[in-house]
């Protein structure tokens, strides 16, 4: 079928922002958001440069600004919260087009979507700049317990693999007359679901088995791990 | 001659990624025949499948079952009247009991209380299943699976029936029970496979889609032993097997 190649988010390139160790872009991507939810945010004038920061970066990555946007939908539902705020929030209002809002709503409502889409756009940012096997390697050198390094491997791994397995699973549901929309298809979508669930969960077993007919231990203590062990794990994972 | 149960005209698609799959496919399918659809890996079968009950849209050409064609009005008609058995039954069966998943497809089309249980009761006679109607899908074996899969398909009363791959993974033994089941159903059988022995046994046409087109529409006997056809289009016989050898054991 039509899949795709290589890791959705991910937007091929060589720019410097590409070729940056992976370690060190976490560290700036951690840093900045720590600075992001630390300002204040009455400091309207500093979002502007830390915006401004972001594309900068973006655009020295010669990743498109469309591609990034287009994947900012997954912050809508923030978007939706954060618009809701102004009208439930109590104190002190003020008239915006007729609608009584209140002012600390208003500002927190501006606070949690400019935080939440610097966020946003920073991580998109690296996801798009770097390949997942490099994120593993990164969050390795970052000194990241090897068993939850294994655990995000593992995810990224299986991903693609559980959802197309949800993809054939939609399709033989339509092919047997189900339209979905509407209450009465939730408790169909919810045993889809449940189903998915023990499968990639006898998934995990059946691969689990393998990994331990390979001479894997899961239960070596991490910090006796040796170098080449721990790149032998996310070796594997791709 | 009648209207056949499946009109496919010139269909051609390809993928959003631009990937083309089929380049204009012509196929027709009569009332009660068996037709097996032979073709390579990659050659386009499953997107062809998968045109012939309205998952995918057609880029050009056209799909009609018994006349009706396959556009989004009619997608709920054509689903019932096309019945589409994958090949993994692990993707069809998701329901908590085996009754349950046999009586989905009937109850998308409206059906309830005691008719639906008795179609689906008539649906898992018809692959002996009945016994097992209130086992969990996953307890039960592979070969239980794909005719429990088969009934599913079976309880919406289909025009015809679109088997994709029904052989694989099967034991000998489910395999030729499979083959039983199929040949006492009174429906018609479109049949994707490149189980060539099991095309011979079961379907007396065949059609051969090899890179997207139709390359050859004839008695399944003729396409099997036609070695240049065979090797051009990477379609091989199992060692040992030979259709010729074998013509006179077809059952009737």
């Amino acid at each position: 079928m039509g899949a795709g190649h290589g890791h959705k988010l991910h937007f091929h390139g060589h720019s410097p922002v590409h070729r940056a160790p992976a370690h060190l872009k976490i560290l700036g991507l951690l840093v900045f958001m720590l600075v992001v939810v630390a300002t204040p945010r009455e400091w309207f004038a500093v979002f502007g440069v830390y915006l401004a920061l972001l594309v900068g970066v973006i655009a020295l990555s010669r990743v498109p600004f469309g591609y990034i946007g287009r994947r900012m939908v997954v912050e809508v539902p923030f978007v939706l919260f954060a618009l809701l705020m102004p009208l439930v929030a109590t104190g002190p209002r003020v008239d915006v087009l007729g609608l009584g809002l209140a002012e600390a709503g208003l500002l927190a409502a501006w606070g949690l979507l400019a935080k939440g889409t610097l966020g946003v756009i920073a991580s998109l940012t690296l996801a798009a700049t770097t390949e997942p096997r490099d994120l593993l390697v990164g969050l390795e050198r970052l000194r990241v317990p090897a068993q939850l390094v294994q655990i995000i491997g593992f995810m990224i791994r299986y991903l693609d693999v559980v959802t197309d397995e949800l993809r054939r699973m939609r399709v033989a549901r339509e092919s047997r007359g189900f339209q979905s929309g509407g209450l009465r298809s939730w408790p169909v979508h919810a045993r889809t679901a449940g189903a998915l669930f023990i499968r990639s969960y006898e998934r995990g077993e059946r691969v689990h088995l393998a990994m331990l007919s390979r001479g894997y231990q899961s239960s070596a203590a991490p910090h006796r791990k040796t170098k080449g062990t721990a790149d032998q794990g996310s070796g594997s994972l791709r | 001659m009648s209207t056949p149960v499946l009109d496919v005209q010139g269909l051609a698609y390809a993928y959003p990624d631009g990937h083309q799959a089929l380049y204009g496919v012509d196929l027709h399918v009569h009332a009660g025949e068996r037709v097996a659809l032979l073709g390579p890996n990659g050659a386009g079968k499953t997107t062809l499948v998968l045109h012939l009950n309205g998952i995918l849209t057609a880029g050009a050409g056209s799909v009609a079952v018994s006349g009706l064609p396959v556009v989004k009005e009619n997608l709920q008609e054509i689903r019932r009247r096309v019945g589409v058995v994958f090949q993994d039954p692990d993707d069809q069966l998701f329901m908590p009991t085996v009754r349950d998943d046999v009586a989905f497809g009937p109850s998308n089309l409206g059906m309830r209380g005691a008719a639906l249980q008795q179609r689906v009761m008539e649906a898992l006679d018809k692959v002996g299943m009945a016994d097992f109607a209130d086992r969990p899908p996953h307890h039960l074996s592979f070969g239980q699976r794909r005719r429990v899969a088969v009934a599913t398909v079976l309880a919406m009363e289909p025009e015809i029936l679109v088997l994709d791959e029904p052989s694989s993974n099967l034991d000998p033994a489910s395999r030729r029970e499979l083959a039983e089941i199929l040949r006492s159903l009174d429906v018609t059988v479109l049949m994707v496979t490149h189980d060539l022995p099991y095309a011979f046994e079961l379907c007396p046409r065949s059609v051969v889609l090899s890179d997207g087109v139709i390359v050859t529409d004839g008695a399944t006997y003729d396409v099997l032993t036609d070695d240049a056809l065979m090797s051009e289009h990477r379609l091989e016989l199992p060692f040992g097997f030979d259709p010729r050898a074998n013509v006179n054991r077809l059952p009737g």
